[in-house]
């Protein structure tokens, strides 16, 4: 395999776009936890497929589309939840299922041959190229760039939003922000694992990381570390099963969750018992 | 005593096409304690939202020395329901108090310096939480997260102490030493309490508003049993938790 790496320039890229799929979503993934916006994230990810849809049938960078797609979700359901409580679970199922929707419409009646969309939907990591490269290195920058230089207000901003925003944070331009970031993060996330399994690289290392760590900023940089080891793991297997590289990972991170999950809990279990039996010493 | 830290006119707030609180006028001295209640849905969160502007709404005048709650930032501290805040929250009990300290607006490459953090040591000494800086919130009980959020809001360094059920999931050592705590900042700041709490109001505050969609009752904090009907709608026993003291006056023998 390592041979192989050297050798094949697919390969390097495919480690790459892993690499920097783990980064975005180490560090938005620990945010949206917090922020409770999980489901407000597929949302925004489904909803981008209207916007390949597109980019195929007017003939630009499907890539792209899916971003502006993405982005005009992530604003039109930061808007409305900001407006009134329950219509938001109604926008994100909304988003959802029109942007798919556009999706299946607009390839239908794209003149010629449909073209393959498993690999925007599932993903395959092994056929990044080198401008999807670029694109992903300039959005996973973006995204730091913004968490680092704004860190104190982020975390004022997750912990009591009312409360930053009573001392004169700009709660508003941080939530539209962050919805902004989430879509670049899908967009980044289409290649690796593609849209539907999305979610998985979003929650699955943040939500192992919050077993471990109790402060926000470790949390971040163990959640890109645990999302580095699956998606090398996963492109191994996907190189030598030739399966979805996106359904290879998404397997690999959630046996891991499921397996540290129960040591977690057993470990809490025994920390529990040892106390009792101290106490009664 | 004389100037006028909230002046409240004809207020009314609506969630939808509801009235959770109408025609509220009320004038709140600087340097007064003034306790709020009410039965719960009776409006007392949303006055208190209200006065920082949180609710959308709202019709009527709020003033906060003579301008209006987006203008008073940083004039007013607030002390939130602890209920709705997350204590899984990944958090250092010091670094929540200092988020107090935050400049307004957006702040590229914040970071606190030494003064906050000093000034954010003293408040915390001044409620008597220095012992607990550095430990995480979901280790806190209900009373010590409570201090903290207290401090929290001290740390803005506000004329305006506004808190919403302070006493709430606190145990009585802890409430007690809250009471006395206020009662000390009372001689330098106003202070607005929302409370369920009659027993401690009643001992504590200058003046008491009865809430219940309406004012009710503003004024000396003794209730009269005619009050209290009306604020809840059925009489209430004002004599709680086996506390030997009465909060209505006692009733002369005919």
């Amino acid at each position: 395999m390592v041979h192989a790496i050297l050798e094949y320039q697919f390969l390097q890229n495919a480690l790459f776009a892993g690499f920097l799929a783990s980064i975005v979503c180490g560090v938005i993934g620990v945010i949206i936890i917090e922020k409770k916006l999980i489901m407000m994230s597929g949302g925004i990810a489904h909803t981008s497929y209207g916007g390949v849809g597109l980019g195929y049938l007017m003939g630009f960078e499907p890539i792209l589309g899916a971003f502006l797609f993405a982005a005009a979700a992530a604003l039109g359901i930061g808007f409305i939840k900001r407006k009134g409580g329950a219509l938001f679970d109604i926008a994100i199922a909304l988003f959802w299922s029109l942007g798919m929707a556009l999706g299946i419409v607009f390839i239908a009646i794209m003149p010629g041959y449909p073209p393959d969309l498993s690999s925007y939907l599932f993903g395959n990591i092994l056929s990044v190229t080198r401008s999807d490269l670029l694109l992903m290195s300039i959005l996973t920058l973006v995204v730091i760039l913004v968490v680092v230089i704004l860190f104190n207000d982020w975390k004022a901003y997750l912990f009591d939003e009312e409360f930053a925003y009573i001392i004169g944070v700009r709660t508003a331009f941080l939530e539209y922000l962050l919805l902004i970031l989430i879509a670049m993060t899908v967009v980044v996330l289409i290649r690796v694992v593609g849209i539907i399994l999305a979610l998985s690289l979003l929650t699955i290392p943040a939500a192992a990381a919050a077993m471990a760590c109790g402060s926000l900023k470790k949390r971040m940089l163990y959640a890109v570390f645990l999302g580095s080891i699956f998606s090398v793991m996963g492109l191994c297997i996907s190189y030598r099963t030739n399966m979805a590289s996106g359904a290879s990972i998404v397997i690999l991170s959630a046996l891991f969750y499921l397996a540290s999950h129960f040591v977690h809990l057993i470990y809490s279990k025994m920390k529990r018992t040892r106390s009792v039996l101290q106490s009664e010493i | 005593m004389n100037n006028t830290a909230i002046h409240i006119d004809n207020l009314s707030v609506y969630y939808g096409d509801i009235p959770a609180i109408t025609g509220i006028n009320l004038n709140i001295g600087e340097g007064e304690y003034l306790g709020i209640i009410g039965p719960n849905g009776g409006g007392k969160s949303t006055l208190l939202k209200a006065m920082l502007g949180l609710v959308p709404g709202t019709f009527g005048e709020i003033r906060i020395y003579g301008k209006s709650p987006d203008r008073s930032r940083g004039q007013i501290g607030y002390v939130p329901q602890t209920a709705n805040l997350d204590k899984r929250f990944p958090i250092t009990l010091f670094e929540v108090v200092l988020t107090g300290r935050m400049k307004q607006g957006i702040a590229p490459f914040f970071q606190f310096n030494r003064r906050d953090k000093r000034f954010a040591a003293e408040i915390l000494e001044r409620v008597g939480i220095e012992d607990l800086a550095g430990r995480r919130i979901s280790e806190l009980s209900g009373g010590e997260f409570q201090k903290m959020l207290i401090a929290r809001a001290l740390t803005v360094n506000p004329k305006l102490l506004l808190l919403d059920e302070p006493t709430a999931s606190v145990d009585a050592g802890s409430r007690n030493q809250i009471f006395s705590l206020l009662e000390e900042l009372n001689k330098t700041m106003t202070i607005v309490l929302v409370t369920h709490d009659l027993m401690a109001v009643s001992a504590q505050v200058h003046r008491l508003a009865c809430l219940n969609r309406n004012l009710v009752y503003h004024g000396e904090p003794e209730l009269t049993e005619g009050i209290v009907n009306n604020l809840y709608g059925c009489p209430v026993d004002l004599i709680a938790h086996g506390v030997p003291h009465r909060v209505l006056k006692q009733h002369e023998e005919d």
